[in-house]
């Protein structure tokens, strides 16, 4: 697990971001595509840090994923309101394009998937942790990789699907993509899909098993997170292959 | 970078300021306890654990859990920085400290500069050995007078509270001294080598 890198040493400098379009993706959820003269590249997975200063100078900082694939000119953050949250409320709320903010990145490389790491790629996200796994589904899709992928998405509500046309138009596509989502709280009529939270059952069921070696990547509320990993455990999926990012209310997100 | 950018309309939610000398750079007060890990939660058997004392290859101490929880313990009160950003104020933790340890394993001066702890699950984190003696590091097995939970690192977790918590290693089973500094996980993946939230390493390179 120890990977011998050699630290590159180079400075993450904090950097200019300029807002160019501001996507509205749910009722509470906005897609924040950036401008960021001279950015350096980034892996399907990584997160960025970014700083707001308020006019009277006090700052905050904050973790993103990246949603955005590394093969696209705009970098883009997905951001979820958080109630009672410092920078989210602004981000979503206040925000308009042509604004500026600090950033600086990419960060992170341990969650982080490219088609070079291979599969089948089994994606298992909670609501808002959805953002860096897609930016490994829009690289897989760029790539036009046929590398067996399963995406199991959690969300309240059929309205709270983040990327819904673009997840069903890219799985319509693609024979090799399966693309699962679950509604915990309301679904709609005639809703044939999982309506329950991921359980042992839906894991075991038509998904990839251990024999296949899985690269499997799971992110959202550290509640889900917790219970779907350590199911995967029991299942006998290798510990190692399974890799974890948690959004906690005042975790990497808020 | 040529100027700092105003966002117009941001403005500090917090209630109340946290004095200064208690907030790192960067960081912001949360009262619940985030769990940050690379994987999965490992569920480890205190009949099943040990903790090892290692120089190099070799072994100088090893004990048991009956045996650890013989060792001398220690309460400390402190706050916790995440590398993440978020820190936890008046945290209480009780284990055993590193002094503690060396004494046990009849060491009257640590071997080398350095250490490695080597986790379950194949975590490693690298600290050197003047952050860990005097006090300021411990191997703790409660959280606010409780058992520590699995998902925090229980039974057992490194604790080096002055540095970012991701130096303080969930599932701790091996203290492994080492003549050279090398790097652990996170630090060989883009993390900062010695992580003073004070001075905001949370980088390579900050």
């Amino acid at each position: 697990m120890t990977e011998t890198v050699t630290a590159s040493g180079r400075r993450l400098d904090w950097q200019l971001a300029q807002v160019r379009e501001i996507a509205v993706e749910t009722f509470r959820v906005k897609s924040l595509l950036l401008h960021v003269p001279g950015w350096q590249g980034h892996l399907p997975g990584q997160h960025v840090d970014i700083r707001l200063t308020a006019e009277d100078g006090y700052q905050a900082q904050r973790s993103y994923s990246i949603s955005s694939p590394p093969e696209e000119e705009l970098l883009t953050l997905t951001v979820e309101k958080v109630d009672n949250g410092e920078v989210s409320p602004y981000l979503v709320g206040d925000l308009r394009a042509r604004d500026q903010f600090e950033l600086r990145g990419p960060i992170g490389r341990y969650f982080v998937w490219t088609v070079a790491t291979g599969g089948p790629l089994w994606l298992i996200a909670g609501g808002s942790g959805i953002a860096p796994l897609m930016a490994m589904l829009r690289h897989r899709a760029r790539q036009k990789a046929r590398i067996p992928a399963l995406l199991l998405y959690s969300s309240r509500s059929l309205e709270d699907v983040i990327y819904r046309e673009e997840l069903d138009a890219m799985a319509s596509h693609d024979p090799d993509l399966r693309v699962v989502n679950i509604l915990t709280r309301k679904q709609p009529t005639g809703w044939a899909g999982p309506r329950r939270r991921i359980d042992k059952g839906l894991l075991a069921d038509a998904c990839f098993p251990p024999s296949q070696s899985p690269k499997i990547f799971v992110c959202g509320p550290a509640s889900l997170v917790e219970a779907v990993s350590s199911l995967l455990v029991e299942l006998e999926h290798d510990p190692l292959a399974i890799k974890t990012e948690r959004f906690g209310p005042s975790g990497a997100v808020s | 970078m040529a100027e700092t950018p105003i966002s117009r309309g941001f403005k500090s939610r917090r209630a109340e300021q946290t004095p200064k000398d208690r907030l790192p750079p960067g960081q912001y007060v949360t009262t619940d306890f985030p769990v940050l890990s690379a994987g999965p939660t490992l569920q480890i058997k205190v009949e099943n654990w040990t903790l090892a004392l290692q120089l190099g290859g070799s072994l100088l101490r090893q004990w048991s859990w009956a045996e650890f929880e013989t060792l001398p313990q220690t309460t400390v009160k402190t706050d916790i920085h995440c590398v993440t950003k978020w820190s936890k104020l008046d945290t209480t933790w009780q284990g055993v400290t590193f002094d503690d340890l060396l004494k046990a394993a009849g060491l009257t001066n640590p071997p080398e500069a350095y250490i490695m702890a080597h986790s379950d699950g194949g975590y490693t984190t690298n600290v050197p050995v003047a952050d860990l003696v005097g006090g300021k590091g411990m191997v703790t097995t409660r959280y606010e007078g409780l058992p520590i939970l699995p998902s925090h690192g229980g039974p057992a977790r490194l604790f080096v509270p002055h540095l970012y918590f991701w130096k303080s290693a969930k599932w701790v089973r091996r203290l492994r001294f080492m003549e050279k500094d090398e790097r652990g996980f996170w630090e060989s993946l883009g993390y900062h080598n010695y992580g003073n939230p004070w001075k905001e390493q949370r980088y390579d390179g900050d």
